[in-house]
């Protein structure tokens, strides 16, 4: 089955590929001038319009845009005093394409090749019903908008070859379901509101049962089936409403939850259901005076563990990062007019187990927080060359003394 | 100006493709202050197996890979972690049998209580009127060395009937070995029995007894040589490979012995010879001699484990009630003292001594000796505050 699905992704790929080829080469013959949108990403609306918020090729007279971004870096690193030396990574290859069916039906697709091709997901392929500004329809495979990062994840568009912790390790970024639901924005003065609502097919046992060893909603991503049906025929329910002042910033609060276990197989009970939630807080600002750009986010996790399953697995997790970054240098380098040069700084905090043991009464471990300095150059908005070095701590499940771990990433991310 | 701001745009780039930083990335700890490690002077092909055994032994076993229906952990490494002790969060009871009749309770459960249990399951109790004792786990460290002392050697340890009048005596175990090990040359029998060496009460003849036994009894995963279900009592098919076996066993055969600090400190010089003078040596023998192992590594080397490998009668207060084999309920086998210093680095900051982890300092687990050690104890409690200072610093140098 698995391998059917793979192959038909594949064809897709090629496909696609094969119309962004002929797209641009019949463009050149008949010299028809693609349009390159050009948008200041780092300015996006709200977290929910990341998706169409991206620097697209318009083609002339054609209702359909394509765009794109690569992710590469190099990454030395040591943990405990055990290097792995120095490697490449070609961490993703994301093609997007829109189209605009009709005046109020749009259909937007985001395939992300993942290391070299080991991976092919896609992350977004739905339909958009615009019935009016506050109320539209989205089927299709979406993305889920817990947090920000999920929905608003570019490469490009960050200062940091690492996605945060709280994003990948904690929640599953990124997280993409089969559903549909409706979204909306309401605007007055220099205020915006924004909601969205979806039912989705969401999650499956793998979380609490897994190699990480910890309860893990990433573990929940390998499982493609849930592309083809739910897992236990309970709809997980995604909510977020962000709020967003035009000279102060935005705001998100989200929520998503629903039944992660199978309970019921042919008619027969097999356990009780058990729930997983989780609330999010994302908040992004820049500060006039220092054109200083803020973005953070943070996580709880809570999860129905059954009392006779093991604690390895924790009932409560917590995470979250903040990014800041302040940029040193505007100005014409190489003659890339508006080039700049920032200094940034992220925290990452993740504890996948809150609580303590029945046995002892301490505190569980399994926690980990890092610190990552980085400079950064834009010579545009949409590319981006990083430097980072990453220092991290992780403590295992019994508080022992924690793994040490530095690396130094350089890397370069860009649209297309 | 401009010039200037490009040639430090290009430094950027040039510095971030050369990036191979040796500044700033994490120095190795020494040698002496982890467990984890090969012995030195293997193979190229003994330390492939090394690699094998050691991910093996980290394997989480999941729910889809054999783990339970009834368990008590899911993975070597939750109960020896780091390959050291481990802590009461994976302590786990062994119930059934006060003598040497067998266990009576092997269809209500025993030997072992699994007390976890994967969801739709329900995880075993202690039966009423089951003797039981809890075991909490022992550091894998150094175990191809102590696998590799000969029986002879034990058998000339033992002084079963005290005829020196030291008051200690120390027994093998004599004990029935099942169907699937191999006999270690020169294995010495008496009366269709073998001594088995390893567990706390060295009911186990070998490693590979010892790790089959874990994985079906700890984990619920069935084997070629264990191939019965906890839960069931049913012969399953393997949910763990041989080959997959034969690794964790080489593994924990080329496991390094772990090595001391500070022995040039004077205080602990001073403590190792109290540790004699007081009798704890008697018992915890500091220095033994591996016989032929085909691991040339470990083949006829001399090593400090501080143990005999032999049972002793540990008095009334560390009896309890329940044994394995041909073991009394009283008696326990001593426990290797090697790496007892880096006992807090694996049991979360705090020590759990003794067989179910009873004594939070080193000093608790010593006045908890009794019985054939009840002179030894008293010893210890006779000396200065200072000599007791020496010989605890000592014991944390192992
Ligand atoms: C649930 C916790 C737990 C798990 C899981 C576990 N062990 Fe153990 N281990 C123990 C305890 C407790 C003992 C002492 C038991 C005894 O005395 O028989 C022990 C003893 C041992 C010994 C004997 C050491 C000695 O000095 O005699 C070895 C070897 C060993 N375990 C290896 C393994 C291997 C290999 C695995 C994985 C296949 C494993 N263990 C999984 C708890 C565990
Ligand atoms: C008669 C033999 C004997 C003598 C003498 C003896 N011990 Fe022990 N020791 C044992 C046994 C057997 C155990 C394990 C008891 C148990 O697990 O309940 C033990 C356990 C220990 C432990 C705990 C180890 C662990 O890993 O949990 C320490 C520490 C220790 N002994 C130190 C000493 C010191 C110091 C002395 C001298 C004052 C001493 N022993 C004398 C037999 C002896």
């Amino acid at each position: 089955m698995k391998i059917y699905t793979s192959i038909y992704i594949k064809q897709i790929i090629l496909s696609l590929t094969f119309t962004l080829v002929t797209h641009s080469l019949w463009a050149q013959e008949v010299d028809s001038i693609k349009v390159r949108t050009a948008i200041d990403t780092t300015k996006t609306e709200l977290n929910m319009d990341a998706v169409y918020n991206r620097p697209f090729l318009n083609f002339k007279k054609l209702p359909v845009a394509l765009g794109g971004y690569l992710e590469a870096n190099s990454i030395y690193s040591s943990e405990d005093g055990v290097s792995e030396g120095l490697s490449f990574q070609a961490r993703r290859l994301t093609v997007f394409m829109s189209a605009s069916i009709s005046k109020r039906i749009k259909f937007l697709t985001e395939i992300e090749l993942e290391e070299g091709g080991k991976e092919i997901a896609i992350e977004f392929a739905a339909l958009d019903v615009i019935i009016a500004p506050e109320i539209n329809f989205r089927g299709g495979i979406i993305m889920n908008p817990i947090g920000a990062f999920n929905q608003n994840h570019d490469g490009p568009k960050w200062e940091f070859v690492e996605r945060p912790d709280v994003a990948v390790n904690l929640l599953p970024a990124t997280w993409s379901n089969p559903g549909f639901g409706i979204f909306g924005k309401m605007h007055q003065d220099n205020w915006t509101l924004g909601y969205e609502a979806y039912l989705t097919n969401g999650f499956d046992g793998s979380i609490i049962d897994n190699e990480e060893n910890k309860t893990f909603l990433p573990a929940a991503k390998a499982n493609g089936e849930r592309f083809e049906e739910s897992n236990n025929g309970q709809a997980l329910i995604t909510g977020k409403i962000a709020l967003k002042n035009r000279t102060i910033g935005e705001l998100g609060l989200s929520y998503m939850g629903g039944v992660y276990n199978k309970f019921e197989e042919d008619g027969l009970t097999l356990d009780k259901k058990r729930r997983v939630d989780v609330f999010a807080i994302d908040v992004n600002t820049t500060l006039k005076k220092f054109d200083t750009y803020i973005v953070g986010e943070a996580a709880f996790v809570k999860v129905d563990v059954p009392e006779t399953f093991t604690q390895q697995y924790g009932e409560k997790q917590f995470g979250a990062f903040i990014d800041i970054v302040q940029p040193i240098l505007k100005r014409n380098v190489l003659n890339w007019e508006n080039a700049t040069l920032n200094l940034a700084v992220r925290f990452d905090y993740v504890d996948w187990n809150i609580g303590s043991f029945n046995e002892t009464q301490t505190d569980i471990g399994e926690d980990l927080w890092a610190i990552t300095p980085a400079i950064s150059f834009r010579p545009t908005s949409q590319t981006v060359f990083r430097l980072n070095y990453r220092f991290q701590e992780q403590t295992d499940i019994l508080n022992n003394p924690a793994a040490k771990k530095a690396s130094w990433l350089f890397g370069l991310s860009t649209y297309f | 100006m401009k010039s200037i701001i490009n040639i430090c745009f290009l430094a950027f780039l040039i510095l971030g493709f050369l990036v191979s930083c040796e500044e700033g990335l994490i120095d190795a700890p020494q040698e002496n202050e982890i467990l984890d490690g090969p012995i030195e002077g293997l193979t190229t092909a003994q330390q492939i197996q090394f690699l094998n055994g050691d991910l093996a032994f980290s394997d989480v076993f999941t729910i889809d890979e054999g783990l339970g229906p009834i368990f008590i952990a899911n993975q070597c490494l939750s109960c020896h972690p780091g390959d050291g002790r481990g802590s009461p969060f994976v302590r786990f009871t062994r119930f059934g049998q006060s003598d040497s009749s067998g266990n009576q309770f092997l269809d209500l459960g025993g030997p072992q209580l699994q007390h976890k249990a994967i969801p739709g399951f329900q995880p075993e109790e202690l039966p009423d009127g089951a003797p039981f004792a809890d075991f909490i786990a022992p550091p894998v460290t150094g175990l191809g060395f102590l696998d590799a002392v000969s029986d002879a050697d034990l058998i000339a340890l033992s002084d079963p009937n005290d005829s020196n009048g030291d008051g200690i005596s120390g027994v093998p175990h004599w004990n029935s070995i099942p169907d699937y090990v191999s006999l270690r040359p020169n294995s010495v029998q008496q009366n269709g029995m073998y001594i088995s060496r390893f567990g706390k009460k060295a009911n186990s003849y070998d490693l590979l007894q010892q790790t089959a036994g874990a994985y079906n009894q700890d984990m619920g995963v069935t084997s070629l040589f264990e191939p019965h279900d906890p839960l069931t009592g049913l012969e399953e098919d393997p949910e763990v490979s041989t080959q997959v076996i034969n690794d964790v066993v080489a593994y924990l055969k080329t496991l390094k012995e772990p090595i001391p600090r500070d022995q040039n400190d004077p205080d602990v010089i001073v403590g190792k010879e109290l540790f004699t003078q007081i009798q704890c040596a008697v018992c915890h023998i500091p220095t033994l001699q591996t016989g032929f192992s085909p691991i040339e590594a470990i083949s006829f080397k001399e090593f400090h484990p501080y143990t005999d490998l032999l049972l002793h009668d540990m008095g009334a207060g560390l009896d309890d009630g329940y044994t394995e084999g041909y073991a009394e309920t009283y008696e326990w086998r001593t426990p290797p003292l090697w790496g007892l210093g880096l006992a807090r680095d694996a049991q979360g900051g705090q020590l759990f001594l003794m067989h179910d982890g009873r004594a939070t300092s080193i000093e608790e687990a010593i006045l908890l000796h009794g019985g054939e050690a009840e002179q030894s104890k008293n010893n210890f409690i006779q000396l200065s505050e200072l000599e007791k200072e020496q010989l605890l610093k000592f014991l944390e140098s192992l």
